[in-house]
């Protein structure tokens, strides 16, 4: 492993894709990916279903061979050196369990096993709150302890990047919020996380960085409120007027991305500067602003207007 | 490796090696399936039990050259526990690792998935073995069966028919897409392999024609070597090339279509 490090080509990079292609028999998967997760931080793959995503992350953890393009993992090709790699880089798989009748403590010590160095499982299963179902078996446990038990198996190698693969898809919302704190801790404990979602709040919350993946193509790139501020409506202001107002005097208002009448409700589409110059205009007008709301757009805006305008 | 230092104190390493571990764990999971400890284990011995507690079985039969039915159903009944375990056992048990991911989740780990493979067809096969020898002893005990007069050509017999049901056990397991495809599978292979080795009329007594095509079975040719080596004989040089000539046709068929996932 101390080749693994210094043979890492960008300090600070730990995981680097260069157009990266995937086709299955004539459908093209992924077309052209590039990016590079720096290490420590959590770098979140965001997209529609079927975007790319998880051959993505696969490729990466050397499940599947590319048909193009190059990745290292710390310096390592994935699948020339998918032993190697397998020690470096810890995976949460989408869709995959264990033997029914294997027990909590059973799986986590056959997983330690398999590691050359493995962490110790006991501090570990107490991190994630396995402790008491060391016992019990993995086809009886709930969907939220199966996934804890698939966080810890991903951290059983000592691993400098885990990979997690739609980690709270089918959990109910605590088990999704109790599932954040940990990918939360396991950052603050150094390791890198590439986190795959569907989920906006999820990676709006969790996340240092996001590629947005859509059709293949990273579609965009950037921190969530990076990718926010993009859009051309990040604010979204609407209110009752207490006396009508003229349209083209709104229409003018500087930045306004969007503008909607229905009844006597405005809602406006615009930044910072178009607040400004809104209240002013009301105030000019000595127009109430009745139930005035100013209000962020979310990732999910951020999201459908990055991929729907693709 | 300063990222790693955050982590909690890694312990002493594991003290069994990869495979090691692998095995012993499925070893436990094998031991937790009572269906599948009664077919490979209890079924064989039982049949046979109930068959020589048939009076007309253990008489002396002139056209059997003066064997005893139950002289002649010994071997039949090894050839079922090893049948049992390669078409009915192991199929839907690989075929569900397969299906639901626990093959993939393995590689992902430094340990190549394919140990989980050879430790299932190890178990499979000693589990077969064992279900064999209780049948052997329960025969000599119980039912005065002599012991194979010939043991080297009857274990060499037994090891060629062990590895031809793990190899038909693993080209099924290629061929089904699902646990349940293999389930079913296995048990369509089942019944033309247990006729073949002589559950419902020994082989040598079968009439000429249909002797001939099942004596180039597998099954069939098994029978006719574990029954010459029981009876003192060395096993037919043809049996033993039909057996070695399926074990090799049929793990490479296995080889050749088998997918991880």
């Amino acid at each position: 492993m101390t080749t693994a490090s210094t043979r890492t080509a960008a300090r600070g990079a730990v995981v680097e894709v260069s157009n990266l292609r995937k086709s299955y028999d004539d459908r093209t998967v992924v077309d052209g990916v590039s990016f590079t997760v720096e290490e420590g931080e959590i770098f979140g793959i965001l997209g529609p279903n079927g975007a790319g995503k998880t051959t993505t992350v696969e490729s990466i953890e050397g499940l599947r061979v590319p048909d193009a393009g190059r990745i290292r993992v710390a310096g390592l090709d994935p699948v020339a050196d998918h032993a190697a790699v397998t020690q470096v880089l810890g995976a949460q798989l989408q869709e995959s369990e264990l033997q029914a009748k294997l027990t909590v403590r059973e799986a986590l010590e056959l997983y330690a096993a398999l590691y050359p160095n493995p962490a110790d499982w006991r501090p570990l299963a107490e991190r994630l709150g396995l402790t008491a179902h060391l016992k019990t078996r993995f086809g009886v446990l709930s969907g939220g302890q199966k996934q804890r038990l698939f966080i810890a198996l991903a951290l059983i190698g000592n691993p400098r990047v885990v990979v997690l693969d739609e980690l709270t898809t089918g959990l109910d919302p605590r088990a999704r919020r109790d599932t954040w704190e940990i990918v939360e801790d396991v950052r603050a404990r150094g390791v890198t996380v590439l986190l795959v979602t569907h989920f906006m709040e999820e990676a709006q919350r969790l996340c240092d960085r996001i590629a947005l993946i859509d059709k293949g193509r990273i579609t965009a790139l950037d921190t969530p409120r990076g990718l926010i501020s993009r859009t051309a409506g990040s604010t979204v202001i609407s209110f009752t007027p207490s006396a009508p107002l003229d349209e083209e005097e709104l229409a003018a208002l500087p930045a306004l991305a969007s503008a909607e009448y229905k009844d006597d409700r405005i809602t406006l589409g615009g930044t910072d500067d178009t607040v400004t110059a809104l209240l002013s205009l009301l105030a000019r007008h000595r127009i109430t602003a009745h139930q005035l709301r100013v209000t962020d757009a979310t990732l999910d805006d951020a999201f459908l207007d990055l991929t729907g305008a693709a | 490796m300063t990222t790693t230092a955050t982590v909690p104190a890694a312990t002493p390493r594991g003290t069994a090696s990869p495979f090691a571990a692998v095995l012993r764990t499925e070893a436990r999971l094998f031991r937790r399936e009572p269906g599948i400890l009664f077919w490979t284990l209890g079924f064989p011995p039982v049949l046979l039990v109930i068959l020589g507690s048939i009076p007309s079985f253990r008489k002396v039969d002139a056209g059997l050259g003066g064997l005893r039915l139950i002289d002649l159903y010994v071997p039949i009944l090894v050839l079922v526990a090893l049948i049992v375990t390669g078409l009915q056992t192991m199929p839907p048990v690989i075929t569900g690792y397969r299906e639901r991911g626990i093959l993939r989740r393995m590689s992902a780990t430094p340990v190549r998935p394919s140990a989980l493979l050879i430790a299932q067809m190890g178990l499979n096969g000693a589990t077969a073995l064992v279900s064999a020898l209780v049948c052997l002893t329960i025969g000599r005990l119980a039912f005065d069966v002599k012991l194979p007069q010939q043991a080297f050509g009857y274990a060499l017999a037994l090891l060629l028919t062990a590895a031809v049901a793990l190899a038909i056990g693993a080209l099924v397991t290629a061929l089904a897409g699902t646990a349940k495809v293999a389930s079913a599978i296995g048990s369509a292979v089942f019944f033309p392999s247990m006729f073949c080795a002589g559950v419902w009329l020994p082989v040598q007594n079968m009439p000429d024609v249909l002797r001939h095509i099942v004596e180039a079975t597998p099954f069939g040719a098994a029978a006719r070597a574990l029954g010459q080596a029981a009876a003192g004989d060395w096993p037919a040089w043809s049996h033993l090339g039909v057996l070695a000539a399926w074990a090799i046709v049929l793990s490479a068929a296995a080889i050749r279509w088998f997918r991880w996932e």
